[in-house]
């Protein structure tokens, strides 16, 4: 039996459609609540109560909204070029979708253990923004035109950043792999031995980056309510502008994960002697999820010109200068080594 | 060149506004909840408060009603309707009082004018409807809705007495 779903090429194909089917149908159903999670968390914030009413605690909220979605009709506008109008919501939720093969939920817990993990996750995440320009363009009318130059202009300036930080966290493994990162980080000091130490500064840059990556508040100017309406989902109504949401979301849950996994140490357990395992990944996924939803209820939205700003003159500097610094303590093995912990050669 | 406000630019890097945000959230987060859970929790309603109008009856079981038309006159918004005719006793009463409660603008003018108390705006603010027709309030409906507001009525007019 095993050697069948190892061996033939038929055998690892279901194997894989199986694992996949299994990671999407947790991350959708999880999604759910996570949804309501954001709403409830903003809510409470606010002082307010939040969905309440359908299902227990309003628990149920997010299927109710679901099933609003498809049963709506769809409107495309007459001037929209269709094909290009129907491609953009499939594609802003399918590569949000598809990094998930590589995150790691538990050792070796993982539908695809590529070496490239990380170049795979930069290169699927930054088509993600063809999704948002395809329907600000597709949709042939002014308003989610602008949001999506506004959108594009902004994911690309901080996927820079992101993509420096995330070399900090390269060198000082010497792999791609995304469980080598992760058993990188084992330690004998629990949640000391993690990369959110040595590498701090980081952390929070790859947080904020993160935030304007996915279009969250204080970044959220691509659908600015008060300017844009919903920027370039303007034009889009029922299940098309469901899949904008499914994907924005999976994005935030996917930044989420891919923090825990560099920085916090993946399935590690944070203190030393409890035992690893999926259930660390699934709270980390959770807390930073939390943050997520925090920022967005504590914090007025950034101008245009403050974020291009904050972009380009501050983070791009600082996550440039933290690479070189990051080369010279790893190869020379400053602090102990503590950024040289290579998983694979040295 | 200019001087660098060097705390200013600490508290920028430390993101300093944010912890103190994030700290001022989570004291709001855990703080008790100022909605009302509306159906089941209401608000507190003044004596005063105008809401759907009703016609009221003496204990008797006579209207109070002896269509002077009063209301109808200082009405704003036209809303009132009244036609009125002797009964067989030879008392004057109205034979129509029609309100349409989607051009009336809840001014309490009415409730202000009648010298018998017979029109008054009760506590009852949920009165939405399905049809616009039957915001068309006449006579009967009026009268139902006395007899079912009666009680609330009543007091509120009682508590609210001392201050006109």
């Amino acid at each position: 039996m095993a050697d069948f779903f190892y061996n033939t090429n038929l055998g690892i194909f279901l194997l894989v459609t199986l694992e996949s089917l299994l990671v999407i149908v947790l991350l959708l159903v999880a999604l759910a609540f996570l949804m309501y999670a954001d709403r409830k968390i903003w809510a409470a914030v606010q002082m307010r109560r939040g969905p309440n009413i359908v299902g227990v605690f309003g628990l149920l909220q997010s299927f109710a909204d679901f099933i609003k979605y498809i049963v709506k009709e769809i409107v495309v506008p007459a001037g929209a070029d269709k094909p290009v109008y129907f491609l953009a919501p499939m594609i802003s939720l399918i590569f949000p979708l598809i990094v998930w093969a590589v995150i790691p939920f538990n050792d070796g817990w993982v539908v695809s253990n590529m070496n490239v993990g990380i170049l795979y996750i930069l290169a699927a995440s930054s088509l993600v923004v063809y999704g948002v320009i395809m329907g600000g363009w597709a949709s042939n009318s002014k308003y989610p035109f602008l949001g999506a130059l506004r959108s594009a202009a902004q994911m690309i300036s901080y996927e820079v950043s992101i993509g420096f930080i995330i070399i900090g966290v390269i060198l000082s493994t010497g792999s791609l792999n995304l469980s080598d990162i992760v058993r990188a980080q084992d330690g004998n000091y629990g949640i000391f031995s993690w990369y959110w130490l040595p590498q701090l500064p980081m952390v929070v840059l790859f947080f904020v980056s993160a935030l304007a990556e996915t279009n969250r508040p204080p970044f959220d100017l691509p659908e600015a309510e008060s300017e844009l309406v919903a920027g370039y989902q303007v034009e889009y109504s029922s299940t098309p502008f469901l899949l904008f949401m499914i994907g924005e979301l999976t994005e935030v849950v996917f930044m989420c994960a891919l923090i825990s996994v560099l920085f916090f140490g993946g399935w590690l357990s944070p203190i030393p002697g409890l035992p690893d395992g999926i259930l660390w990944m699934i709270a980390k996924i959770a807390f930073f999820f939390f943050l997520f939803a925090m920022v967005k209820a504590i914090t007025p939205r950034y101008r245009y010109d403050q974020l291009m700003r904050l972009g380009w003159k501050v983070f791009l500097p600082m996550s440039l200068g933290w690479v070189v610094f990051v080369a010279f303590a790893a190869q020379f093995g400053w602090f102990g080594g503590a950024y040289a912990r290579w998983a694979v050669g040295g | 060149m200019t001087a660098i406000d060097w705390t200013r630019a600490t508290k920028y890097f430390l993101l300093w506004d944010f912890l103190v945000g994030f700290k001022l959230g989570m004291k709001y987060f855990v703080r008790p909840k100022a909605t009302l859970n509306y159906p089941h929790e209401k608000g507190y309603l003044s004596p005063r408060f105008r809401g759907e109008h009703a016609l009221r009856r003496y204990p008797s079981g006579e209207e109070r009603c002896i269509a002077c038309k009063l209301c109808e006159a200082i009405c704003p918004a036209q809303a009132i309707t009244i036609d009125a005719e002797p009964r067989e006793d030879g008392s004057r009463r109205t034979v129509r009082y029609d309100i349409d409660m989607t051009k009336c603008i809840y001014c309490g003018y009415c409730q202000e004018a009648c010298p018998v108390d017979a029109i008054v705006e009760g506590p009852n603010f949920e009165f939405a409807t399905e049809t616009r027709e039957e915001l068309f309030y006449d006579k009967e409906k009026l009268l139902e809705n006395g007899a079912i507001w009666e009680a609330e009525i009543a007091r509120n007019l009682e508590l609210d007495a001392p201050y006109r």
